[in-house]
């Protein structure tokens, strides 16, 4: 299994996510309308001998050739980047999704192809379009079916991810219908709509104050426009983010304030609430003030409600993406990839038996560690590290409160197999007894050697002789006879 | 001897479990739809990497000769372009190599993990530079050298990343290598790597050539404003015929070394007549672009769509053969793979059943008396924090009594919304599984504790 030792896993896919998430809404959903506005406002404006006002358009293109440049480089890769990462961290449950929605994630592809030509066409022909009026008129409209195609890649991605939060629904119909009709999803949209474009406003100042001269009218104007489309969403994006809340599921709600960080965090769930209400209201405020007052505005003032503005959608992603807890994909897979149906079997033999790769098939007392060390990567490491981020050693000791104590074996083996019951954000340890143990053992000799784990990319991977290819040819001849014993007797 | 080496291989072959969901389609049309969207993908990233590398050398050569210059810089305005596109049309092929050859593909990711991942910054990377690249060009005409250090760095990217995405194509054909791979680096030494690299490399060449001859050539293409007076279309034609044809006769080269370092496991006659048939018809198509370079100025053009139609032919004779040889070495495997997988779901579904049977025969009990219950449920829920007169996590059983001696309601009622009251101890989790008469038997349990 790949591994990240310091970083956790969990990180690497939340830090490539995060970002492609900011540029696709910020960038792409909410950028490209806010700009296709700003083109026809230039025509609007314009005197009457002229196609546009050439100045108020110069900086609409300006500001489209970063989204452009960043969309296309960034943007586009960290896309790819949330599947090359979920591959390494989280093959089985990537793997069973795209069996499932092969179909939803081949028609967003289309969309997204669709998306990235109209994006190419609608910025590299601006300059072009700028002879007459009619190629100028066609070009906002291609900006309008722009917005539009950027607006159904997202729809149809939350419908996806709604899906993945829709706890049963995996058991009972594998159909992508479900993604959209389950009850998160309409919430969503309405949250990420509207905010992907205060997101988009709230970066677009930094591109006024770089593409404008200081205390020019062209300044004044774009600032006072900004704020203008700042200011429509944000009650929208307010409202959007009460119904989302309201909406996620009970059971969810319940996990959602370990959602936000860790146990310590609970008592500060209801700070989230004015963390939200005050990003909106500071966004709202400079916003308000840059209508009022557009040419006193200035560029150290638009720092905190972009910040602001970024962090709120951060932060409901990360809200969404760990409420899922304990399971990866509801009801049917645990966040350590292991599908809730096989635990009887693991938990009766144990998991390292049907592990492909493991040292230690069978444990004994001289390979505990070494056994410990294996479940630990097969159970553990999707989320915990040994010395890192979210370290197993360091969870124990915040609970036994015993940072400069060794850490009590027995109590640990005898909590692992029911921790569950009292921190039901964790999956159930998925192995015996037998296994719980060497675990302790291994999470003792942690503690105490300050050791580390590498994953498969580094320290390569020991085939477990139950599994290799050795026992399936016995398997298979096995089946043979069985087969040929069942037509003889028939 | 032959017996203990296929011993050995037998020892150090992995057969993991496949994911048990059945193909999202039949397994044909999957093929079907890899092989295609991959060509399709591979052509852009021809594009990409030739076209940049036609840039780096033409704008070398333009520090002398102003024609070369205009030449690198119409062809670095296509880069960015094709870029966008072959990132695009990846998507499609990813998605059905991970729908068909799930556990394959995942596992040689994650043995070259690192250099996997690296791919997405290494391609930001290389697409930042080439846009810093065609956007600087004329602001950093003082700067020639500087300016050509950017495209260069994007050209070393460029050729590095069609290394990764080889080692890991490669790497999974071959499950009996898994286990001797520590890391990217010793992937990337398995014998056939560099053969199918540069075999790759060169087709982006040939592929480029063909694309700078219709790029220029197309009737609204206002090549006589743009390159200097005294050159002509024809000049570049030249260039980019010249451009095919040579690294077409290197492929030739190359070709056999690609077959000969394969692992014979996946050969067959099948597989060689495809591979023969598509060199066969290139062979045609390189003829005809020898006559065309050789022949009169006015005849470059005739015979273009031609060329073109066999190329693509080649393309994807080549292509399929790379896709029989894939099921060839595979199919063994996955067979057994399959066998695996069927037989472990019926033992975890076995499993399930016991556990089920075990469950029932419990519940039958229903004569427990409440505190009995709250026993139960104590041992499961609670034990692992409290314990009787002992601080374990959380306080003792002791103190709770203490504490809510007369005051059941006000125990059940703590455990449904714990808070945190004291300083040096973790705040108790919440626990949603209980129902109100379980609480209410835990707390009879708990207050009986003497």
């Amino acid at each position: 299994m790949f591994h990240l030792d310091w970083l956790n896993d969990r990180f690497l896919i939340a830090m490539i996510a995060i970002i492609h998430v900011l540029i696709n809404h910020g960038i792409a959903v909410g950028f490209v309308p806010y700009i296709t506005w700003l083109e026809q406002k230039g025509v609007k404006n314009s005197k009457p001998n002229e196609i546009t006002n050439l100045q108020w358009d110069g900086v609409a293109e300006k500001m489209m050739k970063v989204a452009f440049i960043i969309t296309t480089t960034v943007g586009a890769m960290t896309g790819v980047g949330i599947w090359f990462s979920a591959a390494l961290v989280s093959p089985a449950s990537i793997g069973s999704l795209i069996r499932v929605f092969y179909w939803a994630w081949f028609t967003e592809w289309t969309i997204f192809v669709t998306e990235v030509v109209l994006i190419m066409v609608y910025y590299l022909t601006w300059k072009n379009s700028n002879r007459s009026l009619q190629a100028k008129l066609k070009h906002i409209r291609f900006g309008w079916y722009l917005s539009v195609f950027s607006w159904f890649t997202m729809a149809i991605i939350v419908a996806i991810l709604g899906f993945m939060m829709d706890p049963g629904n995996w058991n009972t119909q594998h159909s992508f219908i479900n993604g959209f009709t389950n009850p998160i999803y309409l919430p969503q949209l309405l949250f990420r709509t509207p905010t992907a474009m205060i997101v988009a406003g709230t970066f677009a100042y930094f591109l006024v104050f770089i593409f404008t001269k200081k205390g020019s009218d062209l300044r004044t104007k774009t600032i006072s426009t900004t704020a203008k489309w700042v200011l429509f969403w944000t009650p929208l994006s307010i409202l959007g983010a009460i119904y989302y809340y309201k909406a996620m599921p009970a059971a969810m709600r319940d996990n959602m304030s370990t959602a936000v960080g860790t146990i310590e965090f609970q008592q500060y769930y209801n700070l989230l609430k004015y963390i939200i209400l005050g990003a909106t209201a500071s966004v709202f405020l400079i916003a308000l003030f840059g209508v009022i007052k557009p040419s006193k505005v200035k560029w150290y003032m638009v720092v905190i409600p972009t910040i602001m503005a970024f962090s709120f959608l951060g932060i409901f992603e990360r809200v969404r993406e760990f409420i899922r807890k304990p399971y990866v994909i509801g009801g049917y897979m645990y966040s350590n990839l292991l599908r809730k149906e096989d635990y009887p079997l693991f938990q009766r033999d144990g998991i390292l038996k049907y592990a492909t790769y493991n040292s230690t098939p069978e444990i004994t007392e001289s390979n505990k560690i070494e056994a410990g060390k294996n479940v630990f990567m097969l159970s553990c490491s999707r989320c915990h590290t040994t010395q890192g981020i979210n370290s197993i050693t360091y969870v124990f000791e915040r609970m036994y409160g015993s940072f400069n104590k060794p850490l009590d074996e027995s109590a640990m083996a005898a909590y692992i197999p029911n921790m569950h019951n009292g921190r039901t954000f964790m999956p159930p340890f998925p192995g015996n007894q037998k296994e719980a143990e060497a675990l302790a053992a291994y999470i003792k000799f942690l503690q105490q050697s300050h050791e580390t784990l590498d994953g498969a990319q580094t320290s390569g991977v020991v085939i477990n002789p139950l599994n290799n290819m050795d026992a399936a040819i016995q398997q298979k001849l096995a089946t043979h006879t069985n087969d040929s014993i069942k037509t003889a007797q028939k | 001897m032959n017996i203990l080496f296929v011993h050995f291989l037998q020892v150090n072959t992995p057969v993991p479990r496949d994911i048990p969901i059945p193909l999202p389609l039949p397994e044909w049309l999957l093929v079907v739809l890899l092989v295609f969207s991959f060509l399709l993908h591979i052509v852009f990233v021809n594009l990409m990497l030739g076209g940049s590398i036609v840039t780096l050398w033409a704008e070398i050569k333009g520090l002398k000769n102003k024609f070369y210059d205009t030449l690198a810089y119409e062809v670095a305005r296509t880069i960015t372009v094709n870029k966008s596109l072959a990132v695009v049309l990846g998507v499609a092929p990813l998605l059905s190599i991970n729908a068909l050859y799930t556990i394959y593909f995942y596992s040689a990711n994650a043995l070259t993990g690192i250099m996997w991942i690296l791919i997405i910054p290494l391609v930001a990377i290389a697409f930042l530079l080439t846009y810093l690249h065609k956007y600087t060009w004329h602001s950093m005409e003082r700067f020639k050298i500087l300016h050509i250090g950017i495209i260069a760095l994007s050209v070393l990217l460029f050729l590095f990343i069609p290394l990764i995405f080889l080692v890991n194509i490669n790497l999974m054909l071959f499950p009996e290598k898994w286990s001797s791979i520590h890391g990217f680096i010793s992937a990337l030494f398995l014998p056939n790597v560099f053969p199918r690299y540069f075999h790759f490399l060169f087709a982006s060449l040939a592929v480029t050539g063909l694309f700078l001859f219709w790029y220029v050539g197309r009737k609204n293409y206002p090549f006589e404003t743009i390159f200097p007076n005294n050159y002509t279309r024809y000049d570049v034609k030249k260039i980019a015929y010249s451009l095919t044809l040579g690294a077409s006769v290197a492929q030739f080269l190359i070709g056999p070394i690609v077959l000969i370092s394969l692992p014979s496991k996946g050969f067959g006659w099948g597989l060689l007549s495809i591979i023969l048939l598509g060199a066969s018809l290139a062979l045609i198509a390189m003829w005809w672009i020898w006559k065309a370079l050789s022949g009169p100025k006015e005849a470059i053009n005739k015979r273009f769509g031609g060329i073109v139609v066999l190329m693509t032919i080649t393309v994807l004779f080549m292509g399929s053969g790379r896709h029989v040889y894939r099921a060839n070495a595979l199919n063994p495997h996955r067979e057994l793979m399959a066998i695996k997988t069927a037989e472990f779901e019926k033992l975890s579904a076995n499993a399930r059943l016991n556990v089920n049977k075990d469950e029932a025969s419990q519940s039958s009990d229903n004569a427990l008396s409440p505190v009995e219950k709250g026993a139960a449920l104590f041992k499961t829920n609670c034990s692992i924090c409290h314990q009787k007169d002992t601080k374990l996590v959380g306080p003792p059983i002791t103190e709770m009594v203490s504490i809510y001696k007369n005051n059941i309601s006000g125990l059940e009622q703590w455990i449904k919304a714990p808070g945190k009251k004291r300083p040096d101890y973790p705040q108790m989790p919440t626990l949603s599984q209980l129902s109100d008469a379980d609480r209410e038997n835990l707390a009879k349990y708990i207050l009986s504790v003497q």
